[in-house]
């Protein structure tokens, strides 16, 4: 079987504007691939487009998740199926706490007419937030409300820790955080390096890359992967710039 | 906006029903023999002014929007005793809070159960027949002291002609009562009416809440409840008073509620709506002295062909009063909801703190909701705001549940249901919040 997100000649349109123009990424599991590019590079329709999003318009190419066609899914099948969105602008949704919002999350992947173990369910939930050094008081309060920039993005952090996706994709996690919650994000994200799940993280800074250390970089640019290389391209990049890759 | 059809509405209609055609004769069933005198002058003149008093109509500004047919009745007669209330009291039991100070089911307006646990000494909390007996004059030194300004006069005299349920508690002077007085009115039997009465008192430093549930006893029965429930909180008194309305679809009820907050009490009622074919509810609450505060809220979800209509004052009468006001409603379907609110803040009323604020999700093109806000402010120094909302389930915050794994359905029912419980928040007692919460979990989970 194959074991990767595989996307191939990805073309994504927005209100008749071509955003994605040809993309092709193959991200095996086990292996972390960041994407780093310029403001209006495409990153975020990328992954967008990627979780469903629907102002986003597939005008040509395919996405395989495992094989499967990830296109041919809805929003929450993707979901379902292992994929995940750690989103960049968290939205908030008044009055469902977190910890129902986790649950439901949960529930939705058990077959019908089975019930969560609600006594686990905040077993494991603590202990992932400890670990994220969130707290407890952030499961009785409205999903991202009145959270700080930082607490939206741990909150990220801790929904793919309690969905525990095969793919996960993130997207510009590192932004609007301090070098102690970014120290904390990662560790996160780290500990959820295995075999059996592939990471995309996209990013505008090569900070982020000093601790999710990647297995490959890709430059991304006018909606194209322009380059591709080792770790070692993130520090060149933020040596150099982006007008030396777009100028290669 | 769909408000428009409305006013195509014939202003010729017919003549506004008499009372007579509602009722021959006083609504009573048995009753204590040696009731007070005033109480008994009290219900004459009720009946009287009941005869009287015209019917909703359309020209009245108070019922501006609301659909006259629902309060078309044909012959209503007092509700019957049930055979064996036993059934009920079990689904009360079932479905009620596990913590509460005392607990009263009231079947078709008679009391099929009344239990006390552990209530402080000096408390009085006694079905109003008996209070009268017993505490005369206590009760009517408050006793429907308020009126029905809001356009329900005629239901109100009605309802103070009537042999009436419920209950009367009085909290004496620093008595704080820990755990909710919970009330249940049970209606059954087709164009039977109750008639359930509240009238909570506290004293200086006393506080109470009172939890009123509202059901029927089968799913077909139209009946009609025409209730009243007058707070108290005297000089640095508070009560919190929750009316939780589930009947069935085929039933209507009227509810008045009149709210006098003394100097520095606090008062909080809410209307939780989930039920009933028609809902109207009129609140008033008067701040009478500096320091009062008082907040109300409602939470409601209606689908189908349901019509809440709901109508409020918010009286600022003494100076450094304050009053916050926040209704939300849910719609689907065909539903439609009607709010008309009022701020007035009298001469005199200076350092008046008054917000107003109806918010409502519609969930169906066809749902309808109707929004009055208004103001009227007599004074200097007032800190005053109101208006109205209505809008749709945001697309992102669906595909930020969806992108989660959560069904559509399902993602809708729990942002509608966070929606409604920003005001269910901010009532008292856990136990409540949750028995509420699980309450609009039910009604979401069979929502198309």
């Amino acid at each position: 079987m194959n074991r990767s997100l595989s996307i191939h000649d990805l073309h994504v349109s927005v209100n008749g504007i071509e955003i994605i123009k040809g993309l092709t990424l193959d991200i095996p599991k086990g292996e972390v691939h960041a994407i780093m590019g310029p403001n209006g590079s495409g990153k975020s329709t990328l992954a967008k487009v990627l979780a469903g999003h629907e102002d986003y318009e597939v005008t040509g190419g395919q996405v395989t998740m495992d094989g499967e066609d990830l296109l041919a899914l809805e929003i929450d099948e993707r979901s379902r199926a292992g994929l995940f969105l750690a989103f960049q602008y968290p939205h908030e949704i008044p009055g469902v706490t977190n910890a129902n919002f986790l649950r439901a999350a949960r529930q939705a992947r058990l077959p019908k007419g089975e019930e969560i173990d609600a006594v686990a369910f905040y077993k494991e939930m603590y202990a992932k937030m400890d670990q994220l050094e969130m707290d407890r008081k952030f499961t009785g309060r409205a999903v991202n409300e009145g959270f700080s920039g930082g607490e939206k993005k741990r909150n990220e952090v801790l929904q793919m820790m309690m969905l525990e996706p095969s793919y996960a994709i993130l997207d510009e996690t590192d932004s609007g955080l301090d070098i102690d919650a970014l120290r904390i994000v990662a560790n996160g994200v780290n500990a959820m390096r295995s075999p059996d799940r592939g990471f995309l993280v996209i990013t505008h800074y090569q900070r982020l890359l000093d601790y999710i250390v990647p297995d490959k970089v890709h430059v991304m640019f006018d909606g194209r992967i322009i380059r591709s290389g080792k770790k070692e391209l993130a520090l060149e990049l933020e040596e150099k710039g982006y007008d030396w890759v777009k100028a290669a | 906006m769909p408000n428009a059809t409305l006013s195509m509405e014939s202003p010729t209609q017919a003549a506004p029903p008499s009372g007579r055609d509602w009722f021959s004769a006083p609504p009573r069933h048995e009753e204590p023999a040696d009731l007070p005198g005033w109480y008994r002058d009290l219900r004459a003149e009720s009946w009287h002014q009941f005869l009287e008093t015209p019917g909703p109509v359309r020209t009245d500004e108070s019922w501006r929007f609301a659909s006259l047919k629902q309060v078309q009745f044909d012959t209503l007669r007092m509700a019957e005793a049930v055979a064996d209330p036993e059934p009920v009291i079990d689904n009360t039991l079932d479905r009620g809070l596990r913590l509460v100070a005392a607990r009263f089911v009231f079947v078709n307006n008679r009391l099929a159960l009344g239990e006390s646990f552990a209530l402080p000494n000096g408390v009085i909390c006694l079905p109003i027949g008996e209070a009268l007996v017993q505490h005369g004059d206590l009760v009517r030194e408050h006793f429907m002291q308020e009126g029905a300004r809001l356009g329900g006069a005629k239901f109100a005299a009605l309802h103070g002609a009537a042999t009436l349920s419920g209950l009367f508690i009085h909290v004496p002077k620093g008595v704080v009562i820990e755990d909710p007085i919970e009330v249940s009115h049970w209606a059954g039997g087709d164009g039977a009416v109750i008639f359930p009465h509240l009238l909570v008192v506290a004293e200086r430093g006393a506080s109470v809440s009172v939890v009123e549930r509202h059901r029927s006893i089968n799913t077909t029965d139209a009946t009609l409840s025409i209730g009243m429930a007058d707070l108290a909180p005297e000089d640095g008194g508070r009560i919190q008073y929750v009316c939780v309305q589930n009947l069935n679809d085929q039933s209507r009820q009227i509810q008045l509620n009149g709210t006098r907050v003394g100097r520095d009490a606090k008062a909080l009622s809410c209307f939780v709506n989930l039920g009933g074919r028609w809902v109207r509810n009129e609140s008033v609450s008067r701040l009478t002295g500096p320091g009062a505060d008082s907040e109300m809220l409602s939470a409601n979800l209606a689908d189908g062909d349901q019509e809440y209509d709901q109508r409020t004052l918010q009286l600022h009468e003494a100076q450094h009063t304050k009053s916050d006001l926040l209704y939300k409603n849910a719609l689907y379907d065909r539903s439609r909801t009607i709010f008309a609110g009022l701020i007035r803040v009298c001469p005199g009323a200076h350092f008046t703190d008054a917000y107003q604020k109806c918010r409502n999700l519609l969930g169906s093109d066809e749902a309808e909701a109707n929004s009055m806000p208004g103001l009227e402010i007599d004074a200097d120094q007032v800190k005053c705001s109101h208006g109205s909302t209505s809008g749709q389930i945001s697309e992102e915050e669906i595909f930020y549940l969806k992108a989660r794994g959560i069904p559509p359905r399902r993602a809708r029912q729990m942002i509608s249901q966070g929606f409604l419980a920003e005001t269910i928040e901010r009532l008292e007692g856990v136990e409540l919040r949750e028995a509420i919460g699980h309450r609009f979990e039910e009604r979401f989970a069979v929502l198309a």
